[in-house]
């Protein structure tokens, strides 16, 4: 699931291989990418024009056939700020369960600091036949009313301290951008996202990471998780390395998130930098 | 449907001319042109980081100062080459407000940043950030020139 820059390097050209750039700034890979890379624009071409929801599968294979991928190709997904993005790809991806997907450990700016090639050339796959694939809703995401059901399994807030407690639901003067109520879902742990990557934009080793979930979030020997952030981007990071570097079973990324949860009406909602209890009048 | 503001500068409205004169996606060629345009900060800030202001809202770390003398405004940004977004609209606002009245600046409509054709295609907590710089430039010119 996770691949190194020098096995990119070693494996370009490989046959089914298809490298897929996306970056949290859409216009990172029009100033230079990895030779072959094609770009994947999170914000155009992964949602719903309309309702706030992923792509149909028809759509999906659409997007994907006029890419030049194959449902047996091996997907390599690389991007800015620590992948930030790419798992973020990854997720959607797998919503339509695509089964070869792997991240470049490091991402862009790894392979940029070893200065590795980049070009401006847009690269140009001959189109291919993607087939139709319901997407798959249960696995790996979560509604508001699984949160609901979920309540005694943990739950990771991967989002910046200040949001997780409650002293900021929205930048100022832009209140329509955040949500009407601040603080967190009742009993989630409060992890940030970027503490699972070191500073070159890796990820962290299986050790660190254990401690920094099972053992300081309490995640334990669970094979049930959660993540949630505002709108379910940074939280996929997490989502990825709860099941792909830690393995564990069920982990499900909560796309409605904060700005879901925290504007929905009589959903328990708690202030403050503890967990907290889910309060009485919810569990009569 | 192209826009026209009355509270705008000339520089201001040709800017929303030219995005909104070419089709959605070359929107983003012509945004990567700006981000490249954006000049160096003169020696005098680069080398005194403490007198810029960093525009919060925005993801990528921006900086910007501005200048008035006389009735004359002078707009200084800067944004690193891994944010062109940033660094686009960086230019875009350099180009619109540098070397303009203080009123003008003070008018400057804020519809302007809608008004680009780029609402679709960038998000809109990029979009913000430009709000930001914004809103930041018009307060140090009324700090500035009261």
């Amino acid at each position: 699931m996770l691949v190194s820059t020098n096995w990119v390097q070693d494996n370009i050209s490989q046959p089914g291989l298809v490298l897929v750039e996306c970056d949290e700034d859409i216009l990172l890979y029009e100033t230079g990418h990895i030779p072959g890379a094609v770009k994947l624009d999170w914000h155009t071409e992964l949602n719903h024009p309309i309702t706030r929801d992923y792509l149909s599968g028809s759509d999906m294979a659409k997007l994907l056939s006029a890419k030049g991928i194959s449902r047996e190709d091996k997907i390599v997904i690389y991007g800015d700020k620590s992948n930030w993005w790419a798992t973020y790809a990854f997720w959607v991806l797998k919503l339509f369960g695509h089964e070869h997907i792997a991240i470049m450990d490091g991402g862009r700016a790894k392979w940029i600091a070893e200065g590795r090639e980049l070009t401006q050339y847009k690269s140009v796959r001959s189109p291919s036949v993607y087939p139709v694939v319901d997407r798959d809703d249960k696995t790996i995401r979560a509604f508001k009313d699984d949160v609901l059901q979920h309540f005694g399994k943990p739950i990771i807030d991967v989002r910046s301290s200040q949001e997780y407690s409650g002293e900021r639901t929205h930048m100022p003067d832009y209140p329509e951008e955040g949500a009407l109520r601040g603080g967190h879902i009742p009993t989630a742990a409060s992890v940030p996202w970027s503490k699972a990557v070191n500073e070159d934009q890796t990820f962290r080793t299986y050790e660190e990471l254990n401690q920094l979930y099972r053992v300081d979030a309490g995640i334990s020997e669970a094979s049930d998780v959660i993540t949630y952030c505002r709108i379910g981007e940074r939280s996929s990071h997490t989502w990825f390395v709860l099941k792909y570097l830690l393995g564990i079973q069920t982990v499900r990324n909560y796309d409605g998130s904060w700005t879901e949860w925290g504007s929905a009406v009589r959903v328990p909602i708690v202030k403050g930098t503890e967990p907290g209890e889910l309060p009485a009048w919810f569990l009569v | 449907m192209v826009f026209s503001l009355t509270d705008i500068t000339r520089e201001g409205q040709a800017v929303i001319d030219v995005f909104n004169e070419v089709p959605e996606r070359a929107r983003l060629e012509l945004l990567l042109e700006y981000a490249d345009s954006l000049p160096d900060l003169p020696s005098k800030y680069k080398d005194h980081p403490n007198l810029l202001e960093r525009v919060e809202e925005c993801q990528s770390p921006v900086y910007l100062f501005v200048e008035v003398e006389g009735n004359l405004v002078s707009v200084f940004l800067t944004a690193p080459s891994e944010a062109p977004t940033t660094r686009g609209f960086a230019a875009i606002l350099k180009s619109a407000l540098d070397q303009q009245t203080i009123d003008s600046v003070l008018s400057f409509d804020d519809s302007f940043v809608a008004s680009l054709g780029l609402t679709t295609l960038v998000s809109p907590l990029r979009i913000r950030g430009m709000h930001g710089m914004l809103s930041r430039i018009k307060r140090q010119v009324r700090e500035k020139s009261s």
